[in-house]
């Protein structure tokens, strides 16, 4: 299995990844001898086996626990906020964005 | 007596406990050696220009990224009040050093990366939570692979974990920083994380004891997330006996913020520590003894095996037929789900922004692309390629469907036997820089590990002997689900009679 | 590709119009889907956004119980299935409002499966089929106002519980597409899980629109986003559908495209898309286990869940007689329909309750924004009303005369029912209204009136209607309003006859 250099450019994208023209060559080379590594998992017969999510399904059933609709976060903006790289007015600033 | 950093965290709590040693001077003792095995780019971890830590010289294992003295002082202090008053709690003022990964509000978090710099959370994980708790003071965060994506701590923004035992070599990873800083006395004991093999492997080339409980077991807020059904937390000291306590400590449910947090009553693993191994039977798997096993290795995990069965147990011969396709399993999962939980490092709300952009897009792209490293790079383009229409089930699907069989044979196995037993990596640690440059080698030595993180069992690894270059050699033991306390039994017993747990690096062996 | 309509709808300029519709439910829950912050409206911005909710390094999420019971509720409503298991999937994308880079849904394996929503577009009953209603998170929103070239990000909205509802493309017209809306948003608030606010963005419709010549495969669809007004979305689809049209017959394709609509111009315009060709990478969260809903669990919500609108006004249909307008009308919220059912338990007749309310009494309601539960007159009051015009007591002129006094007389307000009517018969007395029903005495007074009147009596026999209700006006007015216009009009024809 190949992959292209513009699926590399593709997922960068998606990814967000900014990559030179070598760089994604690079990257290119290196999932190419990656996705070599992991072909073989497709030769292996799998029919009526169910994915597995969590490990301990193995053993038990593993339901979603919910919880009550109660209020408990109290406003705690400043301590939330002061690992942010910009804020003003108590709001996150990011560069304009385009549409509504 | 010995010198404060010789003692077992079971010493060192009892002497507290006793008064024979405060928790300032404990403190004290352990901040001097932490100071002196910083990373020496430990300032950048900090987000400040430069810091004390900068005195790390030659001689520096690069464990710790950062220390707040004040903080861990004044921790100490109230841990002296408690011991004085008759209000001492289990661990009252033993020191415990976390992995970068757990968040901390005293302390900055970088998860090894650069996109984290400076990093202050406003709480601290469950884990940390439950040991300060437990009273323990928190001496420092510890150097790790960035993103726990590693497995040599050759990939942290704040340069390479060197190992104790040869400094030309690396310390494992991705709890690199952790198993090194106990190796070499720098603290009493380190908490990990292991999705991959993450505590075993590095216990097993720093030559420690180390446990990843059953997934569930010990809860995930405040862990950063690199593959949510894979990452668990665990101790990491010089004994199994110092493990028990530290694990009994550290694990229960967490209902209120864990929704994969198994809803279990805690326990206390330290209760069948001793128990009689007489009859035990003992799985051994031919696919961890097979070409590509190095010699010393094996010499070293025979060795154990004898001692195991002069204790009483059982050998007895088991199959793990898919063990080398877990290799492609996890690269495949692990990948795909880190792809999805470093999606919110994106400059917006916290941590690196890049600092010329003209739009949005631009400063998604270059805030990630300068944030993270190579590595943690490729995973997430190989888990956005993963998940992606067209590949989705060829690739994601089909390997959660492999990995439910790889599971399935274990349950197998754990009919014939009640404990399986192996090597933890194929080698002893490798010198720093043999395999920086090829991420695949690195992946394939983790193949006897990735097994048990699949299937969500318990693993530990217990220090069994020396190989190539004087290197510590571990024993992995892989138990079946919320069986930690077997594991540690055996362990202990094993430690009982022999001391290879006990050396030192740098004393003669 | 047939719908499940009884009647065709109108072409336009020779084309079939297509419509879906994605609807956006806030649910009424006090704590966010998956966080333990409040969902109230209106905070300042990010101070009900807690760690989980910005997806601070380290969070998970944790499942909002009522949240799932909102589901559970409108699959209900909706003859729904409601799903054993259920699955939340990560949509992953890039956008500063969405703090994880993904958010929270449902994909493969969503709560709810199917149902439909039933309305009358005219006399004409429709039903439009559901796909499904699945549960997802709501993103945060972006500002612009203060900033130049910047945005600002307010996650107070982030992690708010959404149930979105998606139909067939079941819909023919714009007109049957807002129907279809407004009853969709009488069916969410009126069984509570939703407060279908619009303007605070509560309740957000999505139309998805095409067009093809009958006959044809489906065409393109282009999506209409955030429609937050009935107004407007009829707008923006007939404006759509032009364009759409338009575009065809000039020869051009139609191109998948999200659009919004511009109320200020009245068009639709193509914006540019948050995501990447709409690759969002589905896989199931690893951080929350299956979702399940046993078959007890929905017994007991549907235990406890009251009549629906739609069976509400068959009832009053079926065993009232109401014509379908006004059981429609009446049942458009549970006050109107609780007022309604209890007047009609006193005694009064349906068909007057109901003209009284949608007449008299909405009126003035609507004059002093209220609504049925804060009516000053209570339904018991409004039946013993009723009740003295049906036993001839009063007549429809006087009884208008009463209303007005009681809605403004303090002791007559939020009466309960033994009080209700004797002191509607109190005032009765007091202004004395009381009909005239006996004859005799009317007879004498129109024996006055003709005796007084012959120049009028001389018009009737020459046929002049005129006359002879001007006649009538004299008896009315010389009883003073009481005497009953049936009695006048009978005796005076029969007193004229003899003539």
């Amino acid at each position: 299995m190949s992959l292209t250099l513009q699926e590399i450019s593709r997922i960068g994208e998606l990814a967000k990844l900014q990559m030179t023209a070598n760089e994604q060559q690079s990257m290119l080379t290196q999932l190419n001898s990656f996705f070599d590594l992991v072909e073989q998992i497709k030769s292996v017969d799998t029919q009526g086996v169910v994915p597995l999510s969590h490990p301990y399904a193995t053993v038990a059933d593993v339901a979603l626990r919910l919880r009550p609709d109660v209020v408990s976060e109290k406003n705690q903006r400043e301590a939330n906020q002061q690992s942010a790289p910009e804020v003003q007015k108590g709001l996150f600033l990011v560069p304009k964005v385009i549409e509504s | 007596m010995n010198a404060i950093h010789d003692l077992s965290l079971k010493a060192l709590c009892n002497a507290l406990q006793t008064q024979q040693l405060s928790a300032r001077e404990v403190a004290l003792h352990y901040l001097d050696r932490a100071r002196q095995h910083t990373s020496s780019q430990a300032h950048l971890a900090s987000g400040m220009a430069t810091t004390d830590l900068n005195k790390a010289d030659q001689g520096s294992c690069g464990a710790f990224l950062s220390l707040n003295e004040a903080h861990t002082l004044a921790q100490a202090d109230l841990s002296d009040q408690r011991l004085q008053t008759g209000q001492a709690r289990a661990l009252e003022g033993v020191p415990i050093a976390h992995k970068d990964i757990f968040v901390t509000q005293d302390f900055p978090t970088t998860a090894g990366s650069k996109i984290l710099a400076g990093y202050r959370s406003p709480f601290d994980a469950t884990v940390v939570r439950r040991l300060s708790d437990a009273g323990m003071v928190s001496l420092g965060k510890l150097n790790c692979d960035e993103f726990a994506m590693g497995s040599a701590n050759e990939n942290s923004a704040y340069g390479v974990v060197h190992n104790p035992w040869d400094m030309t070599r690396i310390a494992g990873g991705s709890s690199g920083g952790s198993a090194a800083a106990v190796a070499m006395g720098l603290t009493p004991a380190a908490t990990g994380t292991d999705t991959g093999g993450s505590i075993r492997q590095p216990a097993s080339f720093c030559g420690i004891t180390g446990i990843k409980p059953t997934y569930g077991r010990a809860s995930r807020y405040g862990m950063i997330a690199y593959a949510s059904s894979l990452d668990q937390a665990g101790p990491m000291a010089r004994t199994a006996e110092d493990c028990a306590t530290l694990l009994s400590a550290m694990c229960g449910p967490d209902i209120e913020r864990d929704s994969t947090s198994l809803d279990l009553p805690s326990e206390d693993f330290s209760a069948y520590l001793n128990n009689d191994l007489q009859g035990l039977r003992i799985g051994v798997p031919k696919e961890f003894f097979a070409k590509g096993l190095s010699d010393d290795v094996r010499q070293a995990t025979q060795s154990a095996l004898d001692a195991l069965v002069r204790l009483g147990c059982q050998l007895v011969d088991i199959e793990l037929p898919k063990t080398e396709l877990s290799i492609p399993v996890y690269y495949i999962l692990a990948p795909a789900e880190a792809s999805s939980n470093l999606s919110r490092f994106d400059g917006v709300k916290f941590g690196y922004r890049t600092k010329d952009y003209k739009d949005l897009d631009e400063m998604y792209q270059k805030t990630r692309s300068e944030g993270f490293g190579p590595e943690v790079q490729r995973r997430i383009m190989v888990g956005a390629y993963v998940l992606s229409h067209g590949y989705y089930d060829a690739y994601y699907v089909q390997a959660q469907k492999i990995r439910r069989m790889i599971s399935d044979d274990f349950q197998r196995a754990f009919s014939h036997c009640d404990v399986i037993a192996g090597p933890v990596a194929p080698t002893v640690a490798w010198k720093l820089g043999e395999k920086s440059n090829d991420p695949l080698s690195n992946y394939l030595a983790d193949i006897f590990t990735l097994p048990a993180s699949l299937a969500g069992l318990p693993g530990m690894s217990v220090p069994c002997g020396f190989g190539e270059g004087q290197m510590p050699v571990g024993l992995q033991l892989i138990g079946n689900y919320l069986k930690e306390s077997q594991l540690l039994n055996v362990a202990h017993r094993y430690q009982g009679v022999s001391d290879w747990h006990l050396q030192r690096p740098g004393s003669p062996a | 590709m047939s719908s499940a309509n009884t009647n065709a709808s109108p072409l336009i300029e020779g084309f079939e119009v297509v419509i879906g519709f994605e609807t956006h439910t806030q649910l009424t829950t006090q704590s966010k889907i998956f966080s333990r912050a409040s969902t109230a409206f209106g905070a300042e911005a990010n101070t009900q956004a807690c760690a989980v909710d910005l997806a601070l390094p380290g969070t998970l999420p944790v499942m909002n119980k009522t949240a799932v019971e909102r589901a559970i509720e409108f699959g209900l409503a909706v003859g729904g299935e409601i799903s054993e298991r259920s699955i939340f999937a990560r949509k992953n994308y890039f956008y500063p409002d969405l703090p994880k880079g993904y958010q929270i849904s449902q994909f493969e394996i969503p709560v709810v499966v199917g149902g439909e929503v039933s309305f009358f577009l005219g006399d004409t009953q429709k039903t439009v089929r559901l796909v499904r209603a699945h549960l997802e998170e709501d993103a945060g929103k972006s500002l612009h106002e203060d900033f130049v070239n910047q945005s600002g990000i307010d996650l107070n909205r982030a992690g708010t519980p959404l149930l979105e509802i998606v139909t067939e493309p079941d819909m023919r017209s714009s007109a049957e597409a807002v129907a279809y809306a407004k009853e969709l948003h009488k069916i969410v608030t009126w069984i509570g899980i939703c407060d279908g606010n619009m303007q605070e963005g509560s309740f957000r419709c999505d139309a998805n629109v095409s067009v093809r010549r009958p006959g044809e495969a489906l065409g393109t669809r282009r999506e209409i986003k955030n429609l937050n007004s009935f107004k407007f979305m009829q707008q923006a689809i007939d404006y759509e559908v032009r364009w759409q049209i338009e575009q065809i017959l000039d020869g051009h394709k139609i191109i998948q495209a999200t659009v919004l609509f511009n109320p200020e111009t009245g068009e639709t315009r193509s914006m540019r898309t948050k995501e990447d060709a709409a690759e969002y990478r589905y896989f199931p969260d690893p951080d929350l286990p299956p979702l399940e809903v046993s078959r007890a669990w929905v017994q007991e919500v549907k235990s406890r869940m009251g009549e629906l609108p739609r069976d509400k006004a068959a009832r009053f249909v079926s065993t009232l007689g109401l014509p379908q307008y006004d059981a429609s009308a009446l049942t458009q919220n549970q006050a109107m329909a609780n007022y309604f059912e209890q007047a009609v338990s006193l005694g009064a007749q349906a068909k007057l309750v109901s003209n009284w309310m949608m007449g008299e009494l909405s009126r003035r309601l609507n004059a002093a924004h209220l609504d049925f539960d804060s009516c000053p007159l209570s339904a018991p009051t409004l039946a013993a009303l009723i009740v003295r015009i049906m036993d001839s007591t009063l007549s429809n002129h006087s009884a208008k005369t009463l209303l007005e006094t009681l809605w403004d007389d303090e002791a007559s307000q939020g009466l309960e029912a033994s009080a209700a009517q004797t002191q509607v018969d109190k005032v009765i007395e007091r202004l004395g209204l009381k009909q005239m029903n006996d004859t005799s005495a009317l007879e004498g007074i129109i024996e006055q009136v003709i005796a007084a009147n012959p120049d009028n009596v001389a018009q009737i026999k020459a046929g002049k209607d005129k006359a002879f209700n001007a006649l009538v006006g004299q008896v009315m007015k010389a009883s003073k309003g009481k005497a009953n216009p049936k009695d006048v009009n009978d005796l005076l024809q029969a007193k004229l006859a003899t003539l």
